[in-house]
């Protein structure tokens, strides 16, 4: 089980655990506003960008080539944007917080 | 409040879908307080279509991997899925649709989120072939997996050379079976991508083991003992244990047009999703819409388009302006091959390719009519589809001669005329 904290943009933290599965799957299950999931983890929408928070980087591991070329002109991607259909749930994200990305 | 935000209100949504299950969450979220009821003929709670073709039925996943929402989600935004249920008809003047056990469900908005259901072509002895089989619901991939796994030769002919087929054929691959794909055209997705995108696709195919043959007009069939032969025009036979039709769509229009609502080659609607009837809306695959980037009504079957219309149609209801102006995009995963499409390329009349350097195959098609470009395909390569979008999104002129070059970085900088 891992506790993950979603924070949206409207600055309202969420909590959830999950076990297995992504993590867009996770948001989208509970409604976290911002993350719709459309291409339903397939990397093809971009519509569950998150920023992960820096000091959690190491858990989460850096995002692959076609989610940096998926953001690539997004305004709000960072260093730290990851497109979140691409995290699997595993324990050892157990912590982790998420800054949910305005939508484009 | 407004009139439309009072919560002894209902919306009435004719299928559950990308599109029905969207425009319900879209219009909680917009400020509606009253009830919405979500009917569906499909058991199965609401599911995405897209990898029903390919990964889904490929990695033989559980339908619960695959659903839009999760059950809690409805119940928290107090949405209510009558799933397993027919509407047989919409009366107009009384506001209400009627279900196939006899029952009225009264209505103040209506949403045909109807979609679309595979042609079964009227084809001489089709009536005659046990496994044969369409893709389109949950169900059917079911039907599928089964009769692979029962099959004893588990040969499968694919008929139709389109997105659908191909990734069918992909998958089934995959999982065992020799597949061969039948293309009536001289070229598979001739409908919608360049000749050099088909030739592609037709390689890949070969080279992971399935037989894509073109210019294939299937006439009959003939099922004797066990076997299943499927007769083309030209002369040629094939045999297989499971036949999959993958030629193309009816749209659901029958309930919208038995109550006298505006059809083309869809639901009439307008940009906010509106039929004729100012009290019923029209999202996804079953409406007939005008796109404003390329100022051309059309008829779209993609996630996009319902995800996108689904927001115009709940914002609208709520009184909040928002119309619909969104470019088309599409996927297509194939093997290890992604697909991405934006644009509509219908009218180009110049084809420019990228190649990028690259181990696996990586390159982008862009499709101009004179100096405008009207779409990108991208193969394998997410940011010739990003910066397509931008491009065509903001009317850029691109220096072509540079588009081409992939020595170039692929930046908006380099690459547009200022
Ligand atoms: C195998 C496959 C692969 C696809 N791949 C992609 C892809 O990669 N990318 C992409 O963008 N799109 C893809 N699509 C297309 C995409 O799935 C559709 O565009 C999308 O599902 C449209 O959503 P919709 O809600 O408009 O209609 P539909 O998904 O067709 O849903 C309509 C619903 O209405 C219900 N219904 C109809 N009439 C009635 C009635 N009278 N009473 C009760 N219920 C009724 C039906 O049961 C159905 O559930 C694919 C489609 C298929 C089938
Ligand atoms: S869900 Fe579409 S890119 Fe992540």
């Amino acid at each position: 089980m891992a506790k993950i904290t979603f924070v949206t943009t409207d600055n309202e933290s969420i909590i959830l655990e999950g076990a297995s599965g992504s993590i867009m799957q996770l948001a989208v299950d509970n409604g976290v506003s911002g993350i719709d999931g459309d291409c339903g983890g397939v990397c093809s929408c971009a519509t569950c960008h998150v920023h992960v928070a820096p000091e959690h980087v190491e858990k989460t591991g850096e995002a692959s080539e076609i989610e940096t070329d998926m953001l690539e002109l997004n305004d709000h991607a960072n260093e730290y944007s990851r497109l979140c259909c691409q995290i699997e749930i595993t324990d050892a994200l157990d912590g982790l917080v998420l800054q949910v990305a305005e939508s484009e | 409040m407004s009139e439309n935000l009072s919560n002894d209100r209902t919306c009435v949504v004719i299928g559950a879908s990308h599109g029905g299950v969207n425009f319900a969450f879209s219009l909680r979220k917009a400020g509606w307080e009253g009830n919405i009821i979500l009917f569906d003929k499909d058991p199965v709670l609401p599911y995405h279509r897209p990898p029903l073709s390919k990964g889904y039925l490929a990695n033989k996943d559980a339908i619960e991997k695959n659903f839009l929402k999760s059950v809690e989600s409805y119940e928290k935004e107090n949405i209510v899925l009558k799933l397993g249920v027919t509407v047989t008809s919409i009366n107009r003047s009384e506001n209400s649709v009627i279900l196939k056990d006899g029952s009225v469900q009264v209505y103040d908005k209506l949403i045909l989120a109807t979609g679309a259901r595979p042609i079964i072509p009227s084809i001489k002895g089709i009536e005659t072939i046990s496994n044969l089989y369409s893709l389109r619901t949950a169900e059917d991939v079911e039907n599928i997996r089964n009769a692979l796994t029962i099959s004893q030769h588990k040969s499968v002919v694919v008929i139709g050379g389109g997105y659908i087929g191909l990734e069918v054929a992909a998958s089934l691959q995959k999982m065992g079976a020799s597949v061969t794909v039948l293309e009536r055209e001289q070229r598979i997705l001739a409908r919608v991508t360049a000749p050099e995108m088909s030739t592609f696709f037709k390689e890949l195919h070969a080279k992971n083991g399935v037989d894509v043959q073109t210019d294939k007009n299937v006439i009959s069939f003939n099922a004797k003992e066990g076997v299943n032969t499927i007769i083309c025009s030209d002369g040629s036979s094939f045999e297989a244990d499971i036949v999959i039709v993958g030629v193309g769509i009816h749209v659901n229009l029958e309930l919208a047009k038995n109550a006298g609502l505006e059809i083309e080659n869809g639901i009439r609607v307008d940009a906010t999703a509106q039929t004729n009837d100012k009290d019923i809306y029209a999202i996804g695959d079953c409406t007939f819409h005008h796109n404003p980037h390329y100022d051309r009504f059309i008829r779209l079957e993609s996630v996009q388009n319902a995800v996108d219309q689904a927001k115009v149609a709940a914002a609208a209801i709520c009184g909040k302006p928002l119309v619909y102006d969104t470019l088309p995009w599409f996927w297509s995963d194939q093997y290890d091959i992604k697909l991405q499409m934006v644009g509509l390329s219908t009218g180009y009349n110049k084809v420019l390719i990228r190649n990028e350097e690259s181990e696996n195959p990586k390159f982008s098609i862009w499709y101009f009519k004179d100096d405008t470009l009207l779409a990108v395909d991208a193969v394998n390569n997410a940011k010739a589809y990003v910066l397509g979008t931008k491009f065509i999104k903001g009317n850029k002129k691109i220096d072509q001669s540079k588009l081409i070059d992939s020595t170039i970085d692929f930046k908006p900088a380099n690459l547009l005329i200022e």
